[in-house]
């Protein structure tokens, strides 16, 4: 198998075709998870956590099959892990590698920390735009509050 | 947003701006105009505000205008537990133009979004007050002949107060400079001090309300001292009385310094200054009915 012409011995079997998200804090293994919605997903995945890795001590991995996601799913990523790297699959090898970035915009995904927002008042969707996309600062397009990285809850 | 509406002075550009305050000053001159005549606006006051409901719907009566709406939402079908966009969509139905006020922050914005009636923002929450805004800007250009390079004393609550947020904002097209006076627990945050910095706006930070600072001054804006915002109640004894304008404090202030302040004022304005022609308090208030008329005109597209 190609795969595995490194000599490098893996610890998740191979997949043929599908999606390998890997470098993932092992913290936040199950909020990516979350955030693709993998619950809906009917594809086999593998699901690692606290693999070794050189880079960074531990890390979590995902592995689905079948399974290729669009850069608006991908984006949500990048909320709680933006150094994340997505191997897209084919055939047994690695076609492409993708970085996660933040969009300008996030629709529906966090909750305004704002109890006095409107968007926790009524029946609709949050918005909110990304001010700081290294920093991960975004702010609501409603009350107007920034949120910082850290105090951001995904919905 | 579908509809021209005035939500946010962050979105005015100092065109927008220039244009509302020439037409203000038009009103001013002659405030019966019948330029919205056969026209229906409606004052959804979800939170009561009398002084913002009145000046509104004067408005709309001195442009010809009629007025629906209600003064308190317990009174509505949103006690009843609907949603604000289904309220919104009903009046909609009815009304040209809808002047809200909210006590969520964002509402207006969302109701902007829900339908193609113009929408005023007349208070969100603690978010924004726009046409404040646009009636200090109108006070400080009339008392001072231009909005241009002036030196802007901001006092009292700079932490919590919505007004001289978004006069930090208004003012920024005009190369201003600023004095900040505050006590610690009630300075101004950094997201405004970092908007001065990104803008090149020089500011001053200072605790003591002291004559120096007013006597470079051109605009004295005093804002209230409340209670309830302290943490430590010690911390407002030692400072209520620390941020109180007393007439003593003018006697060598320059002559065109004129003092403004939101209202309702307790007690950060002594009376004894009530008689100094450079209070102009009062007349502020009077001033927010030209600019409310404007921006009236402004979100119809009407011609002034």
């Amino acid at each position: 198998m190609s795969a595995l012409k490194n000599n490098k011995e893996l610890q998740v079997a191979a997949i043929e075709n599908g999606t390998v998200i890997d470098h993932i804090p092992p913290t936040e293994l199950f909020k990516v998870a979350t955030l693709l919605e993998l619950d809906k997903v009917e594809a086999t995945i593998t699901i690692a956590n606290n693999l070794p890795s050189r880079k960074c001590g531990r890390k979590g991995m995902i592995k689905i099959s079948d399974k290729f996601f669009n850069d608006d799913e991908i984006s949500r990523i990048a909320l709680v892990a933006p150094n994340v790297i997505l191997n897209i699959i084919r055939n047994y090898e690695v076609v492409e590698k993708k970085r996660v970035s933040l969009p300008d915009e996030l629709i529906g995904l966090v909750k305004c920390n704002n109890p006095k927002c409107i968007t926790n008042n009524e029946p609709m969707p949050t918005r909110f735009e990304v001010i700081d996309k290294e920093a991960c600062v975004i702010k609501c397009h409603y009350c107007e509050r920034k949120i910082n990285k850290d105090d951001i809850i995904i919905k | 947003m579908r509809s021209k509406s005035f939500v946010s002075i962050q979105e005015c550009t100092k065109e927008d701006i220039l244009r509302i305050l020439d037409n203000a000053e038009k009103f001013e001159a002659n405030p019966n105009r019948r330029l919205l005549e056969g026209k229906v606006a409606a004052t959804l006051f979800f939170e009561p505000s009398t002084r913002t409901r009145l000046s509104f719907e004067t408005a709309v009566n001195r442009l010809g205008g009629r007025v629906i709406g209600f003064q308190d939402a317990s009174t509505t079908s949103s006690s009843k537990g609907e949603t604000l966009k289904d309220t919104i969509l009903m009046v909609s139905n009815y009304a040209d133009l809808i002047i809200m006020r909210h006590y969520l922050e964002g509402a207006a914005r969302y109701a902007s979004e829900v339908t193609d009636v113009p929408i005023i923002n007349a208070g969100d929450g603690a978010n924004q007050h726009p046409s404040q805004t646009m009636l200090d800007l109108y006070s400080i250009r009339k008392t001072q002949g231009k909005l241009e390079d002036l030196t802007i004393t901001m006092v009292g609550d700079l932490k919590y107060g919505r007004t001289v947020h978004s006069l930090i904002v208004g003012m920024s097209h005009f190369n201003p400079m600023f004095h900040f006076v505050a006590p610690n627990e009630l300075r101004m945050p950094d997201e405004q001090k970092n908007f001065c910095d990104e803008h090149g706006i020089r500011y001053y930070e200072h605790t003591a309300f002291t004559e120096e600072i007013i006597n470079q001054s051109d605009i004295l804006y005093m804002t209230r001292v409340q209670r309830e915002r302290f943490t430590d109640l010690e911390e407002y004894e030692r400072v209520k009385n620390v941020y109180i304008l007393k007439n003593s404090m003018l006697a060598h202030s320059k002559d065109n310094l004129r003092i403004l302040h939101p209202l309702p004022r307790v007690n950060e304005i002594a009376y004894d200054v009530d008689d100094n022609p450079k209070a102009y308090y009062i007349q502020q208030a009077h001033n927010g009915l030209f600019a409310r008329e404007a921006i009236i005109c402004d979100v119809l597209n009407i011609n002034v």
